[in-house]
């Protein structure tokens, strides 16, 4: 029963993003898009920051790298297969994390989070500074994958809605995914990492092997929002890998409230919204130009006045009130 | 590569060196003394650069004095400027995790950044050095340097000698070495830790501020600038080991001369070079070249 009861607003959420092409228009069902493809990442450095205590600032580079991947493993005139081309965007994601993680994980606190920032700078200059990917002009994908089984086309994301509902079902799979793991042996292992990895060593874990396997596991789900991606807009440049995306990912994931999954989703959704709305002409008219300012200010608001994000607000509001002694409990 | 040219970058590796060193020594100082990330700080290097590009017109216009007019009001802005960020929106964070000092400093970047784009639009300006350094002096036959260049690396040293005075002689600088080991012994033995936290971190926003106006008249001001140099320092930090001065200026010297010297002989794979540098450094002390233990 508690079960259905937790599970239930992320079912209503699952079904009202269902619906959503229903009633909305092609902008909005694409905005919608680009929410859960910053959801999916999001998950995916909650897997790390909220989970297993390891705060990232490079989580942007294995998102890249799996976008420049899914590109320049494309063919220029045959779509390529999903089947395929996913998983070795995400392989090649994994490979960065594993290889970053190795030596990232040997420091611990503000190491750790210097020296992510700096192998994904140090990825978004091989990028920027190469001709690997085109430079800085970035490059573009020329054929969308598909899914096509004996000549028939399954699946096309080259439309608009099938790859509306492709990424849908990405980032249900993703929760899910993330959801068992965080119940499973492992993610127990990662929960007493994050609480305490004295006392997990002390009770015989060997924990640098959990959090590298975290960590990696976090570049492959990050590889596949890099993935929709890079199918979505059709083109990718060095700017995805640079610090500041890291950044707003970061963002996203204490903005809806660091250790719940959901968390991470509704931030990606506020994020998302609210730079549409410093964004929009309609409200800020000439000042857009600056909208980083309000985005900003807006985080500095945030990290004063609610610590927990925005998942935390309820819990936030109940402990302030049970601190007023002019409320009279019922109970 | 000739004497001459080898000697020339030798003396931009120094430079460079030297520059990232004035940066990066107050990040680690903030970071080793009161435990705060700061992502602002490069923002505090580009408003240096743009205080030079500001003030100096404005100082030869209204004080009659120049470049070095500029330099003091400069310095004196910024401790205030410091002291006020302290104040206004650090302080709350010696008690919060390391992520929400990620956060809140990254949106400080955000507004520093914007309300420059707001002052001083996006374009690239130049600033001029003043009249009698901007010459040259030979340097073998062929080569010449700037004598602005040398005279960067002089301030730097002198800098970084005041600072080694100051740490090393004064009570102050005992007080601020106590409180790297051991907070709440400093605060139990009387000092006024909060106020202690303050200097600090006008210290080291008075540090970045000045490297970036002496960093002007050769680099002059562009959008981002700081952010790059941000990234640069958070390497030397972790190279040197966080809180160490001496690691600072080692490692920022290091990084100078792997930087001149990648960009002389493999241009291709200047970028990524100082990177693998720290993840060797990484592989073989994890801790960095000096941490104290």
């Amino acid at each position: 029963m508690t079960v259905i009861a937790r599970a239930l607003p992320a079912l209503i959420g699952g079904l009202l993003l269902a619906a959503f092409p229903l009633v909305g228009g092609a902008f909005y069902v694409d905005l919608a898009a680009t929410i859960m493809i910053l959801a999916i990442f999001a998950l995916s450095l909650e897997l790390l920051v909220g989970h297993t205590g390891l705060v990232s600032f490079g989580h942007a580079a294995f998102f890249g790298v799996a976008a420049y991947a899914t590109v320049l493993l494309s063919s220029k005139t045959v779509p390529p297969s999903v089947l395929w081309l996913l998983p070795a965007a995400m392989l090649v994601a994994a490979a960065c994390a594993l290889a970053v993680g190795a030596l990232s994980l040997r420091t611990r606190g503000i190491y750790f989070i210097m020296v992510t920032l700096a192998f994904a700078q140090m990825a978004y200059y091989v990028f920027h500074d190469t001709r690997l990917g085109g430079g800085s002009d970035g490059i573009y994908l020329y054929v969308k994958p598909a899914l096509a089984i004996g000549g028939v086309t399954l699946l096309d994301l080259d439309a608009r809605l099938p790859f509306y509902y492709a990424t849908l079902f990405a980032l249900c799979l993703t929760y899910g995914f993330l959801l068992l793991v965080a119940r499973s042996r492992f993610g127990h292992a990662l929960a007493g990492i994050r609480a305490n990895e004295q006392r997990m060593r002390a009770a015989g874990f060997a924990t640098y092997p959990y959090k590298l396997a975290a960590f990696t596991l976090g570049g492959a789900l990050a590889g596949v929002a890099g993935f929709l991606y890079a199918v979505k807009d059709g083109f990718v440049n060095p700017e995805i890998l640079a610090w500041s995306q890291s950044g707003t990912v970061l963002l996203m994931v204490i903005l809806g409230g660091v250790g719940s999954f959901r968390g991470a989703v509704i931030g990606a959704l506020a994020f998302v919204l609210l730079k549409e709305l410093f964004q929009s002409e309609a409200v800020f008219g000439g000042f857009t130009r600056h909208w980083q300012l309000m985005l900003g200010l807006v985080i500095i608001a945030a990290v004063a006045l609610m610590p927990q994000g925005i998942v935390g607000l309820s819990a936030q509001w109940r402990a302030r009130r049970r601190a007023r002694p002019d409320v009279v409990h019922a109970d | 590569m000739t004497l001459a040219t080898f000697l020339v970058q030798c003396l931009n590796a120094i430079q460079y060196g030297l520059l990232l060193f004035l940066v990066a020594s107050g990040l680690t100082l903030i970071f080793g003394i009161m435990g705060v990330i700061n992502l602002a700080h490069g923002s505090f290097y580009m408003i240096g650069a743009y205080m030079a590009y500001a003030l100096a017109p404005w100082a030869a216009a209204h004080l009659g004095g120049g470049f070095f007019t500029a330099l003091l009001i400069g310095l004196v802005l910024s401790v205030v400027l410091g002291y006020l960020l302290e104040w206004l929106f650090v302080s709350y964070l010696y008690e919060r995790e390391h992520l929400q000092q990620v956060l809140m400093t990254y949106g400080l970047i955000l507004v520093f950044e914007e309300l420059r784009s707001l002052l001083f639009g996006d374009d690239v300006h130049g600033v001029a050095a003043p009249g009698w350094l901007a010459g040259t002096i030979p340097l073998g036959e062929l080569m010449t340097y700037p004598v602005y260049r040398l005279f960067m690396s002089g301030v730097c040293l002198v800098v970084a000698l005041g600072m080694w005075g100051v740490i090393a002689r004064t009570r102050v600088g005992m007080a601020i070495r106590a409180g790297a080991t051991n907070r709440e012994m400093v605060q139990s033995l009387g000092i006024d830790i909060r106020m202690l936290y303050r200097l600090v971190f006008a210290a080291g926003m008075a540090l970045a501020v000045l490297a970036g106006m002496i960093a002007a008249p050769v680099s002059s001001v562009y959008p981002g600038m700081g952010n790059q140099v941000l990234i640069i320092c958070f390497v030397v930090v972790v190279i040197g080991g966080i809180g160490s001065i001496r690691g600072a200026l080692v490692a920022a010297l290091l990084v100078g001369f792997v930087d001149t010297f990648g960009k002389v002989f493999f241009p291709q794979a200047a970028g990524v070079l100082v990177y693998l540098l720290m993840a060797a450094v990484l592989l073989w002390r994890p801790e960095g070249l000096f941490r104290q233990a």
